[in-house]
């Protein structure tokens, strides 16, 4: 079983390959089809926020492991312009792009485990993992 | 990448099969209402049967065609909207306001032969 795949986000096109990416290995981990409509939403939403805020970035996703339980582990990092203000977007309906603004907040409720570390002109790193039930 | 879109009597008829990439999702939404405006269609379903995700993008996307074509003076129905779809959408807590929807195709044109009625 391929454990880790990483996909370059540098253009729409991987958002695209993010999400068939993440969709695959969800289903090899065993996820259901809802969950994997979850995970495969998420990863949408990291990815797209990559692109649109810091132009390029990867995603990384892997099988994880904790406790005797098994899940799936997306780590979303970019070196772009950091997160001002990390309280706001976790609010419904916040954004700056013109969006919904329900990217991040929906990605906190999709998934289990959801920890941002966002430095201003550093970049962001998110990381949320969904385990098996 | 075009989604290919069928006109039938008063109506236009779409099946999204592929997988909807931001571009592709935007040059649809401008060629249901360049083919609305063409056609002088009245009414349009848009099936989702084939679709396994909609994230808040095309949900933006889905909701604002179905706005502007409300402006140009035609319906939309969106039909076939997939269980893990639904619930994942809840879950983001997007909300399709006033976005008609049915099953599938054959109650999506019944529901926009309702809707013209009024």
């Amino acid at each position: 079983m391929q454990v880790q795949t990483h996909v370059d986000i540098h253009s729409e096109w991987g958002i695209v390959a993010a999400r068939q990416a993440g969709r695959k290995l969800a289903r090899e981990i065993g996820f259901g089809s809802v969950d994997q409509a979850r995970i495969t939403t998420a990863i949408s939403e990291l990815a797209r926020n990559i692109y649109l805020y810091a132009n390029k970035g990867q995603i990384q996703i892997e099988e994880a492991t904790s406790a005797g339980k098994r899940g799936i582990k997306i780590i979303a990092t970019d070196q772009g312009p950091g997160i001002k203000e990390i309280r706001r977007v976790m609010e419904d309906g916040f954004t700056t792009s013109g969006g919904l603004g329900a990217g991040l907040p929906g990605v906190k409720r999709l998934m289990d485990d959801f920890d941002i570390d966002s430095e201003l002109k550093v970049g962001t790193t998110i990381t949320a993992i969904k385990w098996l039930r | 990448m075009r989604i290919p879109i069928l006109k039938l009597h008063d109506y236009l008829l779409i099946s999204v099969q592929v997988e909807l990439d931001d571009q592709t999702a935007l040059q649809f939404q401008e060629d249901v209402l360049e083919k609305i405006h063409e056609e002088g269609s009245r009414g349009v379903v848009i099936d989702l049967t084939s679709v396994d995700m909609i994230d808040s993008f095309i949900a933006k996307v889905l909701g604002d065609v179905v706005d502007m074509s409300n402006l140009m003076g035609a319906r939309v129905v969106l039909t076939g909207i997939q269980p893990a779809v639904a619930i994942t959408l809840i879950d983001m807590g997007i909300v399709l306001d006033d976005v008609p929807t049915a099953l599938d195709l054959e109650q999506g044109l019944d529901r926009l032969q309702l809707e013209l009625e009024d």
